[in-house]
């Protein structure tokens, strides 16, 4: 199924309506085994404690908030260059998941900051950058709210969600850029990662758990806009030949 | 070439015979100036301490509340559209509104910058700091603030739409911009350091500012 023949709502329907409940599945399967590693088979850290176990929530969730917002600009290229009819549909359905994802970052980081730096917030450039994210997630939402036209309001998203993405690799390099609080990269360096296997593997199995609920959040958000843009069609339908 | 002065002229008058224009902005500035310290307090201590990073949250609110001249006005009677048809390339007619904007409106901040300065207590050296911060960052925050004004043009009810799509992007405008001030007074960091970067702040943002807001203007306007 190509990308062009997806771009019929229908199909992408039926096809999502298909695909929903083998992903639901999935989904439940990986966070039951991630949650059993992270929680039973992981060790506790020799300073931290049992605390370290937030990480594998904390840590998930800051890369899908920014995966939400890498998915979200590809979308918007969709929609400006390609002209793909499903492209601001995958737009605006991410918003709101991204946005989530990253409030569960920053206030699962915040929670773990309390014990081990003493402090609920500091004003570092991770934590700051990834606040700004949070923001412009937000600021997304809002202008999809404000313009009422959804075509119109798509293209105005898609070049603010472009124009935003700057914020993407100012996250990813802020620890290596300024001194930090938050900890430098351990899992995606060019020289490997640096963290030990017996938390590098339910950390990674998390990531895949989270990964798959975006993914079923997501196509079940994107049915719902289609169906939800038919509904205003229909209204708008009604209320003309009540007019005429 | 004719065509961009020509509007470039057009803009300037507009802005200076229509009321809102550049002296509003300063009035804002100001108020807002005299506003922090009753809310601080008169320890002039302080004051000289956050003295830069008063002026600078009070120039960047002033720009942006003078963004909704950019484009509204000539959406509403029209002229947006004759523009958007015209021969000149969209991208260099929206930068020539840009720079007819902060020729009126930036500018005027950074001139009154130096007087709000000694209601704040600072020295010499930081004033000149944050006048010469203020002169390179401002056009960043108009060509930013351009991106969010042409987003929200056909829009009614913007309300406070702009201001929250645009002020995170002018982030680390700001962040530098009162770094560089606070640099040129204290601290072992040289003012070139953050003053170089938010020159580039500037320089990326006059070139992208225009050509994203050219890209929205003719997305939003079919």
């Amino acid at each position: 199924m190509r990308l062009s023949e997806l771009a019929n709502p229908s199909r992408f329907n039926a096809l999502a309506e298909r695909v929903l409940p083998w992903l639901v599945v999935a989904t439940a399967l990986a966070f039951a085994l991630g949650l059993y590693q992270a929680l039973f088979v992981a060790p506790d850290d020799y300073q931290q404690g049992a605390t370290v176990k937030i990480m594998f929530i904390h840590v998930p969730s800051a890369w899908l908030g920014m995966l939400g917002w890498g998915l979200m600009s590809i979308a918007a290229l969709g929609t400006l260059v390609w002209r793909h009819p499903l492209a601001d549909v995958a737009m605006k359905a991410a918003a709101p998941i991204g946005a989530a994802f990253t409030l569960i970052c920053l206030v699962t980081g915040s929670l773990w900051g309390r014990p081990t730096w003493g402090t609920y917030w500091v004003w570092d450039a991770r934590l700051t950058s990834v606040l700004i994210l949070f923001l412009m997630y937000l600021g997304v939402i809002a202008l999809w709210r404000t313009v009422e036209d959804p075509s119109r309001a798509a293209r105005a998203a898609a070049v603010l969600t472009l124009v935003s993405a700057v914020n993407l690799p100012i996250i990813k390099f802020s620890v290596d850029w300024w001194n930090t609080l938050h900890q430098p990269a351990s899992v995606l360096r060019l020289s490997g990662s640096t963290i030990y296997p017996t938390i590098l593997m339910p950390l990674l199995i998390m990531a895949v758990a989270f990964t798959l609920l975006f993914v079923t959040l997501h196509l079940s958000a994107m049915r719902n806009e289609i169906l939800r843009r038919r509904v205003r069609t229909l209204r708008l339908m009604r209320a003309a030949a009540a007019n005429a | 070439m004719e065509a961009l002065a020509a509007l470039l002229r057009r803009d300037m008058r507009l802005a200076v015979r229509v009321g809102g224009g550049a002296l509003m902005g300063v009035l804002f500035f100001l108020i807002v100036v005299v506003m922090v310290p009753f809310a601080l307090g008169p320890d002039l201590a302080l004051l000289s301490r956050t003295g830069p990073a008063i002026l600078w949250l009070g120039a960047l609110l002033a720009s942006l509340l003078a963004l909704d001249r950019l484009f509204a006005a000539d959406h509403e009677d029209g002229s947006l559209d004759l523009i958007l048809m015209g021969r000149a390339p969209l991208e260099l007619a929206v930068a020539a509104k840009a720079l007819a904007h902060w020729l009126t409106t930036g500018l005027p901040l950074v001139i009154a910058a130096p007087l709000l300065g000694l209601f704040l207590n600072l020295a010499p050296a930081a004033i000149g700091a944050v006048a010469l911060t203020l002169l390179v960052g401002t056009p960043a925050l108009t060509c930013i603030g351009l991106i969010g004004a042409a987003l929200a043009v056909a829009l009614r009810r913007g309300g406070l739409l702009v201001p929250v799509l645009v002020l995170p992007l002018t982030v680390p405008v700001l962040i530098f911009g009162v770094a560089a001030s606070n640099a040129a007074v204290t601290g072992p960091v040289p003012f070139g350091t953050p003053f170089t970067v938010l020159v580039a702040l500037t320089l990326a943002s006059v070139v992208l500012g225009p050509f994203a807001a050219a890209a929205a203007l003719r997305h939003g306007l079919d």
